[in-house]
């Protein structure tokens, strides 16, 4: 991808000529214009002003969010459902610092975003000035690439290459600095198509000769699995995937960011593996003997200790980034390239098919004899499983559902069967409180009209982010928000049950708002779920609501997420019960 | 997937950790499969790493920031023009396991001023300089040990005298251990640039960039 500009867009009939633009701020807008760039997301401010004033006349629309984090959230999701780059914008000083949580979990699961924050004029950068933070500093660590736009006649190409580069290669997220001087300067010329730099060469297709060996070892194996990573879905390497597995009747697993990359009713789907993932997946990762691992970064959540991580197995690891192979796990088999191109050079070079009908045998045994059943007695409170299972049922193949982070979300991946690639928007490397309305408002933005966008939140999730709600009602925008509501940041209660002998310091709260009264405040609808019986009528009522809403379901506050690896032990030895921790 | 309803219990149900099928391998902590038997830990080793890189600002930043983060073990961390204006070279020495060097290397080749990134030999044309603040009681024989060490006295006076030598690490620690006996007041010492040794280059410069 480096290097080859976007397609321009069409509709570029405005008064000014496409070559003209009279201010850094025009140039701004035109470069992300250039760049087919139709959705915006952010808050006004100060420094920014040049370049929201700037859109004044355009066509791209600007979705003003609560909070500048729902906005990088928003934009983050928005990438991940469209496959395009989300865009957010914030003032300077605490416009940009509020973006930083957003940045930091878009550069944790590489995606595509795009952020332009405003600046103190230059003269001012370095005095201390109002609301000024070295913003290019703070975010350096957390993003694939950032720049001070520091002239005017430059900044459009600063912008370009920005969205360039969030897309190119491993996606992540990228971030101009825009001192106010220089968007309001004059801008001699205006941008061309969006370029990375020439330095950026990221590698296209595997060695001829590694790939041969790679998959004769892969032929000949006995316990083979392909694991499949965010990488693939980044790729749009889910096809290739899919025929390659079923070509070859390899057994798939996904990390989290990938849920979804295979559809989760197929026979040859284990699902995924790691900390909360399927009994079976964690079984076959464990005894494999050969993994063809794709766009993986193998994450301590998804490995356990790496000591007990595969120990049998050859790994062939396919990536985009270098420095992703041997940095946690040692790669036997290198193949660096884009997923899509490195799955055509190994299915064409594939000699043929390993003989793994007992391997297959074995898989399947291991999905009956770890079932993912839990019990879910009628006189208890609702289980969490069983509201996810119900607008899982609800709704079509094609529905969009996000999450906050918790035992919620783990729930939400486990027990809703995915079947399509990204239609599964969460926070994974970063595990950010709070994602999923804000990841709601920009999953709705990106997706088709028809498709439905459901969010599983935690009580504790939702209250970091839902004043967002206000945005979802000013855009009337039609997504459902399900607070799985226990009365407690329930994944540290569990933790506290595990590993601190009960205690439960801080983490169950004495008293909850009413969450669907709190919606209706909004002005959104809301809902509520205390007993089996509502949950058809209700959940039914709630996905048919055109607009947003929000269901409080009040579960099972005692309910746990299993099976468990705990942290830095081992795949293999899952827990299915607290005794077994 | 399936809700149970007759039965109350905590968790899920499958045969419990101790009844399953074990794996026969195991890694080590850098995640490299061993035989069970041998301890095969990769020893730290020492080395010169240098980076081409655009001269922009921030770019010493960066690197040191990578360095830091990502618990990069370094020694040293020279930063200089080239030949090639809008270009600098920076030397790292880092002490790590070979995993780590391979990390550091690729690592800083995906900033994006940095252009090119070499491991240097185990022999590189390396030189650092020192300069040292003496005191001036026995200015004879500290003139002696400067010479010895082919140094320069950069000034001289009643109560100190300065000195500057130049050379490779060894050299320096020997002409610092040499001169510890008049008393050394203040160090300032550079850190290693290196080049490839011969003809060897040591960070391809790209024809786009020259
Ligand atoms: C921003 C942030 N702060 C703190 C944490 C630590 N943390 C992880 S899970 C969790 C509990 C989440 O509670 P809730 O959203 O109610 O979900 P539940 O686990 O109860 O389903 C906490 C506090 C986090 N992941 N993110």
């Amino acid at each position: 991808m480096s290097g080859e500009p976007k397609e321009a867009r069409a509709d570029a009939d405005t008064e000014t000529a496409p070559t003209e633009v009279e201010t850094g701020a025009d140039a701004v807008v035109r470069a992300l214009e250039n760049a087919g760039v139709e959705h915006l997301f952010g808050v006004q401010g100060g420094a920014i002003m040049p370049v929201y004033d700037a859109l004044y006349d355009g066509a791209m629309s600007h979705v003003t969010m609560a909070h500048e984090q729902g906005a990088a959230h928003a934009a983050d999701a928005y990438g991940v459902v469209s496959g395009e780059p989300g865009v957010c914008m914030a003032t300077s000083g605490p416009g940009a610092t509020n973006l930083v949580t957003g940045l930091a979990d878009a550069n944790m699961d590489s995606d595509p975003v795009v952020a332009l924050t405003g600046q103190v004029p230059t003269d001012f950068v370095g005095s201390d000035a109002f609301q000024e933070t070295d913003t290019v500093g703070v975010t350096g660590p957390i993003t694939k690439a950032n720049f001070f736009a520091d002239d005017a006649d430059a900044v459009g190409g600063d912008v370009g290459t920005a969205v360039a580069l969030a897309e190119a290669g491993r996606q992540g997220p990228t971030l101009v600095d825009l001192p106010k001087d220089v968007t309001n300067g004059a801008a001699a010329e205006a941008p061309g198509e969006p370029q990375t730099p020439s330095t950026y060469r990221p590698p296209e297709t595997a060695d001829p000769e590694a790939v041969a060996e790679a998959t004769d070892v892969l032929a000949a194996a006995d316990r083979p699995v392909i694991l499949a990573g965010g990488g693939v879905v980044k790729a749009e390497a889910c096809e290739e995937l899919r025929s390659f597995a079923t070509d070859h009747e390899i057994p798939v697993i996904t990390t989290m960011p990938a849920i979804g990359a295979f559809p989760e009713d197929h026979e040859l789907s284990l699902e995924w593996a790691g900390m909360h993932g399927t009994g079976y997946a964690n079984m076959a990762i464990t005894m494999t003997d050969c993994m063809l691992a794709v766009g993986t970064r193998f994450d301590d959540r998804l490995t356990g200790g790496v000591e007990t991580f595969a120990p049998d197995a050859e790994i062939i690891h396919v990536d985009i980034d270098p420095a992703e192979i041997s940095k946690n796990v040692e790669a036997d088999y290198p193949l660096l390239g884009d997923a899509a191109a490195v799955f055509e050079q190994i299915a064409a070079a594939m000699p043929r098919s390993p003989s793994a009908d007992a391997w297959r045998e074995q898989c399947r045994a291991w999905k009956e004899e770890y079932p993912m059943d839990y019990a879910a007695p009628e006189d208890d409170p609702v289980k969490p499983q069983y509201v996810v299972e119900a607008f899982d049922d609800a709704t079509p193949d094609d529905t969009v559902v996000t999450s906050g982070v918790g035992q919620h979300q783990m729930w939400a991946s486990q027990y809703w069967t995915f079947t399509e690639p990204r239609t599964w928007v969460s926070s994974h490397g970063l595990g950010t409180m709070g994602y999923g309305l804000p990841a709601a408002i920009g999953a709705r933005i990106a997706a088709d009209d028809d498709r439905s966008v459901v969010c599983f939140d935690g009580d504790g999730s939702f209250l970091m982010t839902c004043q967002e709600l206000s945005v979802a009602v000013r855009e009337d925008l039609d997504l459902t928000v399900v607070v799985l509501n226990n009365a407690a940041v329930g994944m540290v209660r569990q933790w506290q049950d595990a590993f601190f002998e009960e205690r439960h310091v801080a983490s169950e709260y004495p008293w909850v708002p009413e969450f669907d009264t709190l919606a209706e405040a909004f002005g959104a609808r809301g809902f509520r779920i205390e007993s089996y019986e509502e949950v058809e009528s209700v959940v039914a009522e709630a996905l048919a609501y055109d607009g947003p809403s929000v269901v409080d379901v009040h579960i099972d506050p005692e309910e746990n997420v299993y099976p468990m690896v705990p942290s830095g032990g081992d795949n293999g030895r899952f827990a299915l019960s607290e005794d077994q921790l | 997937m399936s809700r149970n309803q007759d039965t109350r219990r905590d968790g899920l149900e499958g045969p419990p950790p101790e009844e399953r099928q074990r794996p026969v391998g195991r890694r080590n902590g850098q995640g490299i499969r061993v035989d069970p038997e041998v301890e095969a830990d990769h020893e730290p080793r020492r080395t010169t790493i240098s980076a081409y890189v655009a001269d922009e600002p921030g770019v010493l930043a960066s690197v040191s920031g990578l360095f830091h983060r990502r618990q990069f073990n370094i020694e040293s961390l020279t930063v200089g023009p080239t030949q090639n204006d809008g270009y600098s070279r920076i030397t790292l020495v880092v002490e790590e396991p070979d995993p780590g060097i391979d990390q550091a290397k690729k690592q800083l080749r995906k900033l994006l001023p940095v252009v090119h990134v070499r491991e240097l030999d185990a022999d590189p044309v390396a030189c650092e300089l020192v300069i040292l603040k003496i005191d001036g009681d026995e200015p004879d024989k500290v003139q002696a040990i400067t010479e010895m060490y082919n140094g320069e006295t950069l000034d001289a006076g009643p109560e100190t005298i300065t000195v500057q030598i130049t050379g490779d690490e060894g050299k320096i620690d020997d002409a610092l251990d040499a001169y510890a006996q008049f008393g050394i007041r203040e160090i300032a010492r550079t850190g290693q640039a290196a080049l490839a040794r011969g003809a060897t280059e040591t960070a391809r410069v790209d024809e786009t960039h020259t």
